[in-house]
């Protein structure tokens, strides 16, 4: 009887998980399914999949020849890479300082970094747009990585910060005996240690400064200097028509991400599961 | 021996301190300053250099809250933004849980499966899943029909987008559907925090799945539901991709859709026949700031106590 009760349990766990996975799945099937096919197909059979009749690259074909997706690609991958870099380097010298030293205010200098994690910084535009424009930094890549970096360390601060209170005391103080220096013991002996928050950080980096659409709008709206999301959208506002080319350049802006996420999912969700984000 | 002075700590904190303190903390409150004065519209430049600057007090809040040029606008925003906020814990959250407490259930199997495979839409562009609904939505193609057509209600279907009246609900079931995963992986995280002990003597005692979930599991996850609330409040009250993605900043139909992010932007860059009005704008943002500060604020006294008491 019992185990009969707890088959059925489990046959209705299944039943919801299943269900609710396909609610999940089912509009991103569609948008990369339609845009492998031909017009006609994706009006007259949007559910089915390509076949030898229907499939047709005429909308990546298309937007290639009136957009340089490259050039975007190029942008955003830029922006990520140089801002996931100093987010990494700055926030965990700061995470260090904070863990590892005590000094008047660490505390409250703490609570001050932390700030940043619940006030979007998307409220300071009016003067961010004047800083950048005093700066000469509008409608150029570095103004939008200074903005990603700002905005990214409290959080990165913060979960670099929980990590290193947990590191070995053992491991520093043999190195200070053996006459380190706090740099090299930083640089040298505390950063590789870090490799699995900084999977982490690097997530809740890199998804938010390449899917964000404020900022590129706000400081590079011209030609040339674009990320993938804001020449999608610019693009998608000129040829609303062209249905083929509209599902070709949103699973073109969307694959990356979900390519770089099915990579980490593994490692994410693990330091999440672990309590390094409560 | 006297100590050295610690150059090495500022060397460490610097950089980061910089950067957040000249980027973040300092346009946030440079924002409230601006906000107190109003500007000489001569210019059609954002660049403030083309007007004169006059400090005017509080008088920008009064006309946002009470003139009518601009209390219409500020009110039907807060209030849109508010229901988005109601339905997005009233339905977010439940889903969430479920689904968290189905995935803490240790004999189920391909969980990890369920967990990476919901948790991907909360890591897409809210533009692209924007669009992707949009497109989905509208009886052009006609996605909605075809389903409904399934089991015989094809008759339901309305332009639910277009619709003055179902536009917001829409709306915020699409970033519903889009965030569903992060109440969930929370939820699971503190449910698997739970020690095992205490479920031990729950089974002993002969406490029943359902029992055990609602009398024990719940009060014990408790801090995370109020994390996740405060979390998605400030959120909401940050969003405006979402709007943008599907219709554009004006909010449309009639305004329906507009959210304080959404306002923020008409209001600082100008729509239509209106002008920019960076110091209007500044107003906004502050007083967004302000609703922000409530909910956190909200949270801290209601919760932040509360976790102490149930700390395991």
């Amino acid at each position: 009887m019992k185990k009969i009760s707890s088959n059925l349990n489990s046959t209705i766990m299944h039943l919801v998980l299943i269900t609710y996975t396909i609610i999940c799945l089912f509009p991103v099937y569609l948008l990369v399914n339609n845009s492998f096919k031909s017009r006609r197909a994706i009006f007259k059979q949007p559910l089915s999949l390509p076949n030898e009749d229907t499939f047709s690259l005429g909308g990546y074909l298309k937007m290639f020849s009136r957009i340089d997706f490259s050039i975007y690609f190029y942008n955003s991958a830029v922006i990520t890479i140089i801002t996931l870099f100093f987010v990494l380097l700055f926030g965990a010298m700061a995470a260090w300082a904070l863990s590892e030293y005590k000094f008047k205010g660490n505390t409250m200098l703490g609570l001050y970094l932390a700030l940043g994690i619940m006030i979007p910084i998307k409220l300071g535009t009016v003067s961010i747009l004047h800083l950048m424009n005093t700066l000469n930094l509008v409608n150029s890549l570095t103004g939008l990585i200074i903005i990603y970096i700002a905005q990214s360390l409290p959080l990165a601060i913060w979960i670099l910060t929980e990590f290193m209170k947990q590191l070995s005391n053992e491991l520093k103080e043999a190195a200070r005996c053996d006459g380190v220096n706090e740099y090299q013991l930083f640089f040298y002996i505390v950063l590789p240690l870090l490799r699995p928050p900084m999977a982490t950080v690097g997530v809740f980096t890199m998804v938010p400064v390449w899917n964000d659409l404020w900022w590129p709008l706000i400081l590079a709206p011209s030609n040339g200097k674009q990320t993938v999301i804001l020449g999608m959208q610019q693009y998608i506002g000129q040829y609303v028509t062209n249905w083929n080319a509209i599902f070709a350049s949103l699973s073109l802006a969307l694959i990356p991400v979900i390519i770089f996420y099915l990579i980490f999912s593994k490692q994410l969700i693990r330091s999440i599961t672990a309590g390094a984000v409560k | 021996m006297k100590k050295k002075f610690p150059f090495h700590i500022i060397v460490f904190l610097f950089p980061a301190c910089f950067i957040y303190s000249i980027f973040m903390i300092y346009p946030l409150i440079d924002t409230m300053r601006v906000s107190l004065y109003t500007q000489n519209l001569l210019g059609e430049n954002m660049d403030d250099s083309s007007g004169i600057r006059v400090f005017i007090g509080l008088r920008n809040y009064y006309d946002l809250f009470f003139n009518d040029t601009w209390s219409w606008h500020f009110w039907n925003a807060l209030k849109n933004n508010l229901y988005f906020f109601l339905l997005h814990v009233s339905i977010q959250t439940p889903i969430g849980l479920l689904i968290a407490a189905f995935l803490s259930n240790k004999e189920l199997k391909l969980k990890n499966t369920y967990r990476t495979l919901i948790f991907l839409p909360a890591m897409m562009s809210i533009v692209i899943v924007g669009y992707i609904f949009n497109l989905i939505l509208s009886n052009l193609w006609g996605i909605p029909q075809t389903i409904l057509g399934v089991v015989g209600l094809e008759h339901l279907y309305q332009p639910w987008l277009g619709l003055k009246g179902s536009a917001l609900i829409t709306v915020s079931l699409i970033s519903i559907w889009q965030f569903v995963g992060i109440p969930m992986m929370l939820f699971y995280a503190a449910l698997l925090n739970i020690p095992e002990e205490i479920l031990d003597a729950a089974k002993v005692d002969g406490s029943s799945g359902l029992n055990t979930f609602w009398k024990i599991k719940f009060p014990l996850i408790l801090p995370t539901v109020g994390l996740m609330c405060v979390l998605t409040y400030v959120g909401n009250f940050n969003a405006f991709d979402l709007i943008y993605a599907i219709k554009n900043i004006y909010a449309g139909p009639e305004f329906s859709t507009d959210l304080m992010g959404t306002f923020f932007y008409r209001t600082f860059f100008g729509y239509q026949h209106q002008l920019g009005n960076p110091t209007m704008g500044a107003t906004v943002a502050s007083t967004t700031f302000g609703i922000i500060l409530v909910g956190v604020i909200i949270y801290l006294f209601a919760f932040q106590k509360r976790i102490t008491r149930y700390q395991y």
